[in-house]
C-alpha cells in the first residue's frame, strides 16, 4: 500500500447554520496512530463520522487509499468503528456480536468460530469464558474489548475510535491506552482516534490534530504540539501554559526583545513567527520550563519577573507554585519534587521570588483564528 | 400541629408501617372492586339459576358442563380466532406506523397526539361512527354509488369484515404505543454499528431493530388480544345478530337470558383461556425459546 490511508481535502460540514467542520485537510498515513483532539463541539467527532460515512460532506473530498469515497456507504469503505457507547447489540451474546460482521459479509460458517476466537484473544478476552455471555453481564472494560474485537474481526484497513475509553476509570484507561497502541503497532491498521483528553492523545498518537471551532489549529507529533504550540488555544488546551506579552524588537540572530507590562525579556523565534504574531506578541511558557530564584540571585542570561508566592501545591511528582507577578497576573511554576521531607522547596506563601526562564524555553504564539 | 407531629413521629419509628400506609388505598380499591366481585362471580358460576335473574342457593357444575356444548365452544373458538386475526392485523398495520413515528423527529409529538386522539371519544361513539361509514346509505356506499362504480349498495355492515374493521380500528393505538415506546429507546449507535459491520437496511431491521422491539410487540399484542377476546360492543353494533362473540354471549346471559350463573361460568372459561395463553407464553419465553 503506497500513499496515504485517508486523505481529507477541504472538508466542510454544516449543521443548519452551524459550521461543524471548516475546510479540514489532512493526510493520514498507513499504520499511523492519528488523534483528533479538542474540546467538545470542536468538530472532531463529526470529522470521524464523515470518514466513517455516517455524515456526508457539504464540500471537499474524502479519499481512502486513494479512492474517493464520499458517496460510498459505511460498509463499502473498509473501515471499522468503535463507539463511545460501545454500541454492543444487547440481544446477542459476545460471540454473536463479534460474528455479526462476518455473517453480514457472508463469511463461510465454518470459518466463523475460529475467527471470532482469534478476535477475542486479540483483545485478551478468553472465548471459552466470555463467548456465551450477554453484554449486560460484562464490565465496562470488557464491553470495550468486545466492541474492539467486533470491529477487528473484519480486518479493516482503518479503525475509527470515538472516545472509546471515555467511560472507563483512570487505571483501566491507562492500561487500555497501552493495549490500543500495541494493537496499532502489531496489526498495522491505521487508527484514527477521537478524544478530548490531551494526555491520552499524547500517550498514544504518532500525530495529533488539535481541533478548534471546526478547524485544525495545529497538526504535529505529540512533541510538536506540546513543545511548539502555535496558538494560545493549543498552548492552553494541551498541558498548562503561562502567557506573557510585549512589543518585539529584533536583536538579530533570531533573538528578539519583548517590552511589555511585566518588563523586558529576550526570546528566540523565527522572524516569520514573530511577524505572524502581530504588534503585541504573546508568548507561552510551560510551568516546568520556569524556575524560581531569590530576587537578587537570577542567573545571567535568564528572563525574570518578580512576584510574590501565593500558594504552594503539593502534587506528588511535582510541586506547583502559584506566583502573583508584580503587575498582577498569576503564573504557575512546576518544580520537580526532590523530596519535601529531605529537600523541601524553600518558598512559602508570601515569599518574594523571581520567576525565571531561558530565552529558548518559550514559544511565540500566532493569534487564535 | 402537635397532632401532626405525633402522627409523623409514629411513622418515623416504624419504617415498615409507612410502606403499608402508602399501599393501603390501592390495596383497598383492588380488594373491594376487583377481588370481591370476582369471588362473587366465581360463587355465582357454581350456583343454581334464579328465575328472574340472580341466583339461588346450592352447588352445581352444570353451567360449566353446559358451556362445553359444541354450540358454545364454536363461539369461543371463533372469538379466539377473530382476536388472533385482529392482533395480527393490528401488528402488521401498527408496526410500520410506530416505526415511522419513532423516526419522525420533530413531528413525533404531533403524530403521537393523532394516535391517541380517538381515545378522546368513547369507544361506543367510535363504533357508531363506523356504522355511518358502512351502512347501505352510508359514506362509502354513497360515494361508490355517486361515482357510478356500483349500482346497488354493497353489503358492508353486519358482516364479519365489519366486525374485524371495528376491532382493528378500536385497538390499533394499543398496539402502536408500546411498539413506539420500544423503538424510541433504540440507540442510533446500534444501527450505525450494524451498518459499518455490513448490514444493509433489511438486515438492520431484521437483526437489530425488530429483535430489540419485541418487548413492545409482545406488550402491544397482549393489549390488543385480551380486550378483543372480551369485546362485545363491536360485534353487537357492527356484526348484528349473526356475528356473536363470547362477549355477546356473556352479556346476553346477564341481560336478556337472565342466566347469571351460566354467564359467570362462561366468563370464567374465557378468563381461563386468557390466563392459559399468557402463562403458556411466559413459560416458553423463560425456557428461552422466545424473546423478551
Amino acid at each position: 500500500m503506497s500513499g496515504p490511508a485517508v486523505q481529507l481535502r477541504n472538508i466542510v460540514k454544516r449543521f443548519g447554520a452551524a459550521l461543524a467542520v471548516d475546510r479540514v485537510s489532512v493526510d493520514i498515513q498507513p499504520g499511523e496512530f492519528f488523534s483528533l483532539l479538542g474540546p467538545s463541539g470542536c468538530g472532531k467527532t463529526t470529522t470521524l463520522r464523515l470518514i466513517a460515512g455516517f455524515e456526508s460532506a457539504d464540500a471537499g473530498d474524502i479519499l481512502i487509499t486513494g479512492e474517493r469515497v464520499n458517496d460510498r456507504r459505511p460498509y463499502e469503505r473498509g473501515v471499522g468503528m468503535v463507539f463511545q457507547s460501545y454500541a454492543l447489540f444487547p440481544h446477542l451474546s459476545v460471540a454473536r456480536n463479534v460474528a455479526f460482521g462476518l455473517e453480514q459479509r457472508r463469511v463461510p460458517k465454518a470459518e466463523m468460530p475460529a475467527r471470532v476466537s482469534r478476535a477475542l484473544q486479540l483483545v485478551r478476552l478468553d472465548p471459552a469464558t466470555y463467548g456465551e455471555r450477554m453484554p449486560a453481564q460484562l464490565s465496562g472494560g470488557q464491553r470495550q474489548r468486545v466492541a474492539l474485537a467486533r470491529a477487528l474481526v473484519l480486518e479493516p484497513r482503518i479503525l475509527l475510535l470515538d472516545e472509546p475509553l471515555g467511560a472507563l476509570d483512570l487505571k483501566l484507561r491507562k492500561e487500555m491506552q497501552l493495549e490500543l497502541k500495541a494493537l496499532n503497532r502489531t496489526l498495522g491498521i491505521t487508527f484514527i482516534y477521537v478524544t478530548h483528553d490531551q494526555e491520552e492523545a499524547l500517550t498514544m498518537s504518532d500525530r495529533i490534530a488539535v481541533m478548534d471551532s471546526g478547524r485544525i489549529a495545529q497538526l504535529g507529533t505529540p512533541a510538536d504540539v506540546y513543545e511548539n504550540p502555535r496558538t494560545a488555544f493549543v498552548a492552553s488546551f494541551i498541558g498548562g501554559s503561562n502567557f506573557l506579552s510585549g512589543q518585539a524588537d529584533s536583536l538579530g540572530d533570531r533573538r528578539w526583545r519583548l517590552v511589555g507590562r511585566h518588563g523586558t525579556f529576550v526570546v528566540r523565534a523565527e522572524p516569520e513567527v514573530v511577524v505572524r504574531g502581530g504588534t503585541e506578541v504573546r508568548i507561552a511558557i510551560r510551568p516546568e520550563w520556569m524556575d524560581l530564584f531569590p530576587t537578587d540571585q537570577v542567573p545571567a542570561g535568564e528572563n525574570a519577573v518578580p512576584g510574590t508566592v501565593q500558594e504552594v501545591i503539593y502534587l506528588g511528582e511535582t510541586i506547583h507554585v502559584l506566583v502573583a507577578l508584580d503587575p498582577g497576573e498569576v503564573v504557575t511554576v512546576a518544580l520537580r519534587n526532590e523530596g519535601q521531607l529531605i529537600k523541601p522547596v524553600p518558598w512559602v506563601r508570601g515569599s518574594r521570588v523571581a520567576v525565571a526562564w531561558l530565552p529558548e524555553d518559550c514559544q511565540v504564539l500566532e493569534p487564535d483564528t | 400541629m402537635n397532632h401532626r407531629r405525633r402522627v409523623l413521629g409514629w411513622f418515623a419509628r416504624r419504617p415498615s408501617a409507612s410502606g403499608y400506609a402508602l399501599l393501603a388505598p390501592g390495596l383497598i380499591w383492588l380488594v373491594v372492586f376487583f377481588l370481591a366481585p370476582i369471588g362473587l362471580m366465581l360463587a355465582y358460576s357454581a350456583m343454581k339459576r334464579g328465575l328472574y335473574g340472580g341466583v339461588e342457593p346450592g352447588f352445581t357444575l352444570e353451567h360449566y358442563r353446559r358451556f362445553f356444548d359444541p354450540l358454545y365452544l364454536d363461539i369461543l373458538f371463533r372469538t379466539v380466532m377473530w382476536s388472533l386475526v385482529c392482533t395480527v392485523l393490528c401488528l402488521v398495520i401498527g408496526y410500520p406506523v410506530a416505526f415511522l413515528i419513532a423516526r419522525a423527529g420533530r413531528w413525533r409529538q404531533w403524530l403521537l397526539f393523532l394516535v391517541v386522539l380517538p381515545f378522546w371519544t368513547s369507544f361506543l361513539v367510535r363504533m357508531f361512527a363506523m356504522i355511518f361509514l358502512l351502512r347501505d346509505t352510508g359514506f362509502i356506499n354513497g360515494l361508490l354509488l355517486r361515482l357510478g362504480l356500483i349500482t346497488e349498495p354493497l353489503e358492508l355492515l353486519y358482516t364479519p369484515g365489519a366486525v374485524m374493521l371495528g376491532l382493528v380500528y378500536g385497538f390499533l393505538p394499543l398496539m402502536i404505543l408500546p411498539i413506539y415506546a420500544s423503538l424510541e429507546k433504540l440507540d442510533d449507535a446500534l444501527l450505525e454499528a450494524a451498518e459499518v459491520l455490513g448490514a444493509r437496511p433489511w438486515a438492520r431491521f431484521n437483526r437489530v431493530i425488530f429483535p430489540l422491539s419485541l418487548p413492545g410487540v409482545v406488550a402491544g399484542s397482549l393489549l390488543t388480544f385480551i380486550p378483543a377476546l372480551g369485546s362485545f360492543v363491536t360485534s353487537d353494533l357492527l356484526g348484528g345478530a349473526k356475528q356473536v362473540m363470547i362477549g355477546n354471549l356473556i352479556q346476553n346471559q346477564f341481560t336478556v337470558a337472565r342466566n347469571w350463573p351460566f354467564g359467570s361460568a362462561a366468563a370464567f372459561v374465557l378468563m381461563g383461556v386468557v390466563l392459559a395463553a399468557v402463562v403458556g407464553y411466559l413459560r416458553r419465553r423463560d425456557a428461552g425459546n422466545l424473546p423478551a
